[in-house]
């Protein structure tokens, strides 16, 4: 029997139709709009899209393990909240940086730990921290927001390297760490198999509490890194940072063909499913729909695209 | 007249053609048994006479009017009742809610459920089977055979003239079994006919009637029980003659592997002690609830436990599954499907799970080039049957499926393989595929614990015997001593019985 790459290519299939709903979507909004195809918007897109695809990488790992995370939102507010009163305050921009990104993890390692140690359905757990976080956020800055934070932090938002802007950089390097764990590596094959049969996991010797920690713990670090970028971009922390961004994340990796049952998908499609959100979100502004009405049409197209994965599958 | 008369039936489904011109005939007060490997197409047959499927050509009469079944609902109304393989029933509600599940008799003014009603009629339909189930019992507090039961008596309750039963008796004791036969006796009396799927030809030949033997899709023959033998039904159903049904083959027995001292866990064992040479295979049999499962898990670290467990000498700690596993110690679940695969995976992903280790090289990538090489060998060497190894194993048959499983044991290298009713749901082609599987690993020196229900499997197989019962052994049988009648004595044994063989 010769080893083929035939799964490879189903996975890839699956990841095509999407691909194809994201190209028929630029298509005719290339014909409605002649200034969706610039440079600067699609640069404009990808930056916009960059921040909810960041976050929903992380998603994507919890919600491989059949779980969810509902607190990416707050814990984006929280992290951005504590690094921009650490910048007030006069700390080194880099060290105000890193202990966001550490408030984060360990946020989501709490998360992980509620969920694994304490048997809480991962909805529950994290629908608390959501509260717990956006509490702390508006306790720590008494409901104020932080703005006027430097040069240097703005870098990380505002900044280009080689006229690309930073936010696309980061998702850049994010998606290719992320792809290769799922993947390539020993991990991601247990995070695989940790959603696809927990009990059969847990009898081939893979810690499933372990990986839960983990995949709970990178998702509270990708949604700390987007409240770094948008708290940068802004040049402002706001208190209420973040609000419902934990359903634009999830609603990329279900468009983008991940289970929320656990065990299939990947960080691939929640790419295409994070653009077609961005894309879409782009095309009705430029299109001049009132905002009222994106809400609708997002919403429809959500559905519809579900929809027809499932009735395909 | 016949009660039910099925012809030329055609199903077919992408790629197969499932039922290929089948006909089967029924009559009331008859148990008429469909025998076949898996993938004969009994399941198909009954599914269209169940509304499940609907056939693409054929016929179906039932007391001589054709009838048309479109779905559940006509097979229903028509009086077809089916008892799936896998219960149907709402785990958290009682008995009586399950009974009635939808056909509720309510007060006409309140609409409010008249549950005396219901208790009382659940009541008379389990008295009419002969078991005593406390009707408001939770049914998930219940056993498999108690479940059944209550299958039973709701298919009763809609008052169905054929009774279908899938594989009724897989998951049941030889107790249960006996009880279940009782009751199927009881519904042949009272002028139903039955239909019972089956893999296991002692108890066809026991029950039934007639047996109708399908392979590939195809109607083979039927055959009056009384006026056939095993053999003659074996060779219908695969096509050739099977040589052996236990090859058995002796290894001289060496050293002890392992050694279990005063094992307990509050509550479930209790001052379990044994040794395990290697080269020999060691049967555990036992009632459902006698504690094998739960022994075999303690071995591979599943639960907390008092007293001494050595490997070759040396005393372990099994913590957990991954030091049962770095000590040499794997266990082959007895739910393949629930505790065992990864249904939507490919072979190779389920085969090298746990031994990715091995496979890990700089910055933790999985070689999959040295993975697919080494998973080809294995498929090879146990000769299971897929297209490929990226196929994904729920399209394997249920003995390639456990090939993969051992083949991912095998793996690991172990000194230690506990198999946990390694035949369960295989058809017998595939069973002796697995015995032989057994013998040959034995003969490479890997000792073996096999957990059985089976017990004409356990003195076929093993060298030596224990027994256990409630969480104890009971007894210690060698192969030449041991029977049939033996092995129950120790199974149903109480206090003051224990090592009475040693």
């Amino acid at each position: 029997m010769k080893p083929t790459k035939k799964r490879d290519w189903s996975v890839f299939l699956r990841g095509m139709q999407s691909v194809i709903g994201l190209l028929g979507l630029c298509i005719v909004l290339s014909i409605l709009s002649p200034r969706f195809l610039k440079w600067g918007n699609i640069l404009n897109v990808l930056t916009q899209t960059s921040l909810n695809a960041v976050m929903a990488i992380g998603m994507t790992f919890v919600i491989l393990t059949g779980g969810i995370d509902l607190s990416v939102g707050s814990i984006l507010a929280f992290s951005g909240m504590v690094t921009a009163g650490m910048i007030h305050s006069g700390l080194n921009v880099w060290i105000a940086i890193l202990i966001g990104l550490v408030i984060g993890t360990v946020l989501g390692l709490v998360n992980g730990l509620s969920v694994t140690k304490g048997n809480v359905p991962p909805f529950i757990a994290t629908l608390a921290m959501m509260t717990m976080a956006r509490g702390a956020t508006l306790v720590y800055s008494s409901g104020r927001p932080k703005p006027n934070l430097g040069e240097a932090f703005g870098f990380l938002g505002q900044g280009k390297i080689l006229s690309i802007p930073v936010p696309v950089i980061i998702l850049f390097f994010v998606f290719i760490i992320a792809y290769y764990v799922l993947t390539q590596t020993a991990t991601g094959r247990y995070i695989y198999a940790t959603g696809s049969n927990e009990k059969a996991a847990k009898l081939s010797g893979i810690k499933t509490d372990y990986i839960k920690l983990l995949v709970y713990a990178v998702s509270g670090f990708t949604a700390a890194l987007t409240g770094m970028v948008v708290t940068s971009m802004l040049d402002s922390a706001s208190p209420t940072a973040g609000t419902g961004a934990e359903l634009d994340a999830i609603a990329a990796v279900v468009l983008g063909g991940t289970s929320l049952s656990g065990g299939q998908g990947g960080v691939v499609g929640t790419i295409i499913g994070a653009l077609i959100i961005g894309v879409l979100n782009n095309g009705l502004n430029l299109l001049d729909v009132s905002s009222y009405y994106q809400q609708l049409i997002k919403g429809i197209v959500i559905l519809v695209a579900v929809l027809i994965d499932r009735r395909r599958r | 007249m016949p009660l039910l008369e099925m012809k030329g039936i055609c199903k077919q489904f992408p790629g197969v053609m499932a039922l290929d011109d089948v006909c089967l005939t029924l009559d009331s007060g008859e148990v008429l048994a469909l025998l076949g490997e898996n993938g004969a197409g009994k399941s198909t047959l009954v599914k269209i006479l169940s509304g499940v499927y609907t056939m693409d050509k054929g016929q179906i009469k039932i007391n001589g009017d054709i009838v048309d079944i479109r779905n559940v609902w006509d097979a229903m109304k028509l009086g077809i009742g089916i008892i799936h393989q896998e219960l149907n029933l709402i785990p958290d509600l009682t008995v009586y809610e399950n009974i009635f599940l939808g056909r509720e008799k309510r007060n006409s003014v309140t609409k409010r459920i008249d549950k005396s009603y219901l208790k009382q009629e659940s009541k008379k339909l389990l008295n009419r089977l002969g078991v005593d189930i406390d009707v408001e019992r939770i049914v998930k507090t219940l056993s498999v055979a108690e479940q059944q039961m209550v299958e039973i008596a709701k298919v009763l309750s809609m008052d169905c003239r054929i009774i279908i039963m899938d594989e009724p008796t897989d998951a049941l004791t030889t107790d249960e079994v006996q009880n279940l036969f009782k009751v199927i006796r009881a519904l042949k009396c009272e002028g139903k006919g039955i239909i019972l799927i089956s893999h296991k030809i002692e108890e066809i030949m026991e029950i039934a009637d007639r047996v109708e033997v399908l392979r590939d899709g195809k109607y083979i023959g039927t055959k009056v029980v009384a006026e056939t033998n095993t053999d003659e039904l074996i060779k219908m159903m695969v096509g050739r003659e099977l040589k052996e049904k236990f090859p058995k083959v002796k290894v001289p027995v060496s050293d002890v592997v392992l050694e279990v001292r005063n094992l307990s866990v509050p509550g479930l064992l209790h001052d379990i002690s044994f040794e395990l040479r290697k080269g020999e295979v060691l049967g555990i049999a036992g009632l459902v609830g006698a504690g094998r499962t739960e022994l075999a898990k303690t071995l591979f670290g599943v639960y907390k436990y008092s007293g001494d467990v050595f490997v070759e000498g040396k005393k372990l700690k099994l913590t957990s599954t991954s030091a049962a596993i770095e000590a040499g110690i794997v266990y082959l679940t007895e739910d393949r499907k629930e505790e065992g695969l990864f249904l939507d995976k490919s072979v190779s992903y389920n085969m090298t799970l746990a031994t990715l280790k091995v496979f890990t090289g700089l910055l933790g990538k999985v070689d999959t080039r040295k993975e697919a090489q080494t998973v080809s060998d294995y498929v090879q060497r146990l000769r299971i049957k897929s297209p490929s190894i990226t196929q994904t194993v729920e399209n394997l048959s249920g003995g390639n499926q456990q090939k993969v499983l051992v083949g991912k044991w095998l793996m690991t290298q172990p000194k230690i393989m506990i198999l946990d009713e390694p035949t369960r749901g295989i058809d017998v082609g595939a069973k002796v595929e697995i015995y032989n599987l057994i013998n040959e690993l034995k003969k490479n020196g890997i000792a073996i614990i096999m957990i059985s229900s089976e017990l004409p499997e356990i003195l076929g197989i093993c060298d030596r015997i224990l027994v256990m019962h409630e969480g104890r052994i009971t007894g210690c049988l060698e192969d030449n001593e041991a029977t049939q009648e033996k092995i129950m004595r120790y199974a149903i044994s109480t206090g003051g019985m224990y090592f009475e063989a040693n």
